[in-house]
């Protein structure tokens, strides 16, 4: 292949071959829709370039055998939707703590439980930040189209292996099986990161030591490393401890490290917010429906502009914060019954109105919905 | 062939200068097995790199962080996932899984049961207890009919699994059961199952005096082994008995053996054949 191509690509696929241009050599999973053309992809993709597909029997165990697998030094993915994602979380609490990186990928459909399967949802907002029991630190990225699939997959990977953490990639069924046409980034276009290695002697090998940005270097296993990994709080050599003092350090430096990224991990895009009175806040499939809303608002001579969120958790505080005293308004329109919606209202402290323009029944946003409700002051 | 005394193998493969004292009670069975299980590794030859030992959670679970190999102490009943991936991973290593009895047929029956089928080339050691000790004795899915312990107070009304028997129907290519009582016996299985490849396992027999000997007559560690001394019979003399006297006995030795390509083995294969193509 020579150059660039554009190729017409559902979002699901795109993904696959995002997380096969971020060096991903690992995949595990259990069939589940709308995330299932995800899996079906590598298992033919993944072979050819010499990786493992393997399907378990659930979604615990392809979370498991996936951090198994980072742990041996493999990038590795797994993909599902909300119900399957629901059985993860014991293991997405294992990743943050035992700090393996690890992408998996969330289709979400309407929920609560089975749901509604291929009807779209962004009911998995606050479980991809909360589901799994403990404070724990944890990323989730999203994206509103084919490329932004392809993008964000390889922005999963490369944040996951450099800060040692999950990182879950919420997608909305509409973007996860809509059909664009994408041109495909050559090699080397987009930057792909891999986890530090360590660099010191096998005996002064601290694993769970933080290095001076607060992520310590990774060995495989096998490497000559030989250190204890558990889910129990430990000591900076990775053993189980009791004392306070010691979770203290250890736990503290799980969020540090984070925090210390936040710059580089907070991702959002701006449009026509220069100006604007009136923000939407969106992510995902109705982040497009907002964008032709400031359209049809502008047309109108209303300041409106959008805020779309590529970043989720850790929430992007700092780009709201930018528009303390300047905009007078933040509508959030969102596939639930306000998850972010709420994020919105509790990091204003009253600095902005909230409105909110909500599709919790499985229905598409009409651009046109958003703008009159934006019009008439959204509810 | 042992290359070093048995005391100095201990010395070799704890990280007793770090990880002791242990939780372990006085009397358990746990540190009979783990003892075997470091000669039988010694025994493969294998460099401690390349051993990743992943455990469960549950008192044999703890097993890992004690000795200096590669070493993963997963969720409940979830070490099987773990092994699973780290082996096709890295078909290097030589993984091994540690379980208890709640651990591997409890909670993660599931991944055992597919383990075995799929035949992944790890090693799993089930210590079977009959209970939950780390939680205080509760019935597991190994107490036998009518044995007592504080979720079970009038004696459980349930069939048990026998583990090593379930492992040789889903499809291990090497399935056997030992006991704490018989420890070379034991070790030799142990080292058996090692050296081959795809799924192994050994059931070990072990006692908790701490709850499961307290609950049910044997108050003291020398009465749970000579109980294990008494009801065990080899695989070949347990063919005469009767299905009633079976279900009584602890039947030990080799339950099932066949020689068929492990998983690590057949994916290889897979992906030859893609690169002729
Ligand atoms: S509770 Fe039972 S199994 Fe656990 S360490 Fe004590 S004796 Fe051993």
């Amino acid at each position: 292949m020579e150059g660039p191509q554009a190729v017409l690509l559902q979002g699901n696929e795109a993904v696959a071959r995002g997380a096969l241009y971020a060096g991903m050599s690992f995949f595990a999973g259990y069939p589940i829709t709308p995330s299932t053309e995800i899996a079906e992809l590598l298992s033919g993709l993944l072979p050819e370039e010499g990786g493992v597909f393997i399907q378990m029997e659930d979604e615990i165990a392809s979370l498991g055998a996936c951090l198994g697998a980072s742990l041996a030094g493999a990038k590795a993915m797994t993909a599902t939707s909300g119900p399957g994602f629901s059985l993860m979380q014991e293991l997405i609490g294992f990743g943050s703590g035992a700090e393996i990186p690890v992408v998996i990928v969330d289709v979400m459909r309407l929920g609560p439980s089975t749901g509604v399967p291929t009807s779209p949802s962004q009911g998995d907002v606050m479980q991809a930040r909360w589901g799994t029991h403990g404070d724990h630190p944890i990323i989730a990225l999203t994206a509103d189209s084919v490329a932004e699939c392809f993008e964000m997959t390889v922005r999963a990977f490369n944040f996951s292996e450099l800060y040692r953490v999950p990182v879950i990639l919420l997608i909305d069924e509409i973007i996860g099986h809509l059909r664009e046409k994408v041109t495909l980034p050559a090699a080397g276009e987009l930057a792909v990161k891999n986890r530090a290695a360590p660099e010191m002697p096998p005996e002064w090998y601290e694993p769970y030591a933080g290095a001076s940005n607060g992520v310590p270097p990774m060995s495989a296993l096998g490497g000559g490393y030989r250190h204890n990994v558990t889910g129990l709080l430990h000591d900076k050599m990775g053993l189980p401890t009791s004392d306070p003092e010691v979770i203290r350090a250890s736990t503290d430096r799980l969020f540090d490290k984070m925090r210390r990224g936040f710059g580089d991990i907070c991702l959002t895009e701006e449009y026509l917010c220069d100006d604007a009175e009136t923000i939407l806040i969106s992510y995902g499939s109705p982040a497009r429906s907002a964008r032709e809303a400031v359209d049809a608002l502008r047309a109108e001579g209303m300041k409106a502009g959008l805020l779309k969120l590529k970043t989720l958790w850790p929430f992007p505080r700092a780009a709201l914060e930018r528009f303390a005293g300047k905009a007078q308004r933040m509508v959030v329109c969102e596939m639930n019954r306000g998850q972010v919606y709420r994020e919105t209202l509790r990091v204003g402290r009253g600095r902005w109105e909230v409105g909110k323009v909500l599709a919790p029944y499985g229905e598409l946003f009409t651009p046109e919905k958003i703008a009159r409700a934006v019009r008439g002051g959204g509810k | 062939m042992n290359t070093l005394p048995n005391r100095l193998i201990l010395q070799k493969y704890l990280r007793h200068n770090v990880h002791f004292p242990h939780i372990w009670c006085p009397g358990c069975g746990n540190g009979i097995f783990l003892g075997a299980l470091l000669r039988a590794i010694e025994r493969t030859g294998y460099h401690r790199d390349q051993i990743v030992l992943v455990g469960g959670i549950g008192c044999i679970g703890r097993a890992t962080s004690y000795v200096d190999f590669n070493t993963v102490h997963t969720a409940h009943g979830r070490a099987l996932p773990f092994a699973t991936g780290i082996k096709a991973a890295n078909p290097a290593l030589k993984v091994i899984a540690i379980m208890g009895d709640g651990d591997a047929v409890a909670i993660g029956g599931n991944h055992l049961i597919h383990a075995c089928r799929r035949n992944i080339d790890v090693t799993a050691l089930v210590v079977n207890n009959f209970n939950y000790g780390m939680t205080g004795g509760q019935m597991s899915p190994t107490t036998p009919e009518g044995a007592r312990t504080p979720t079970s107070p009038g004696g459980s009304i349930e069939e048990p699994f026998h583990i090593a028997d379930l492992a040789a129907c889903a499809g291990a290519s090497f399935s056997a059961r030992a006991t704490t009582f018989h420890v070379r016996e034991m070790e030799s299985l142990i080292f058996k199952a090692l050296s081959r490849d795809g799924f192994s396992m050994v059931e070990v027999i072990s006692s908790c005096p701490a709850h499961y000997g307290a609950n049910n007559g044997a108050k003291t560690p020398v009465e749970m082994m000579r109980w294990q001394k008494e009801y065990s019979v080899p695989v070949d003399k347990a063919a005469a008995l009767s299905p009633e006297e079976r279900k009584k006995m602890i039947i030990t030795g080799i339950i099932a053996e066949r020689e068929v390509p492990g998983w690590t083995e057949k994916y290889r294969a897979t992906l030859d054949g893609k690169r002729e193509k």
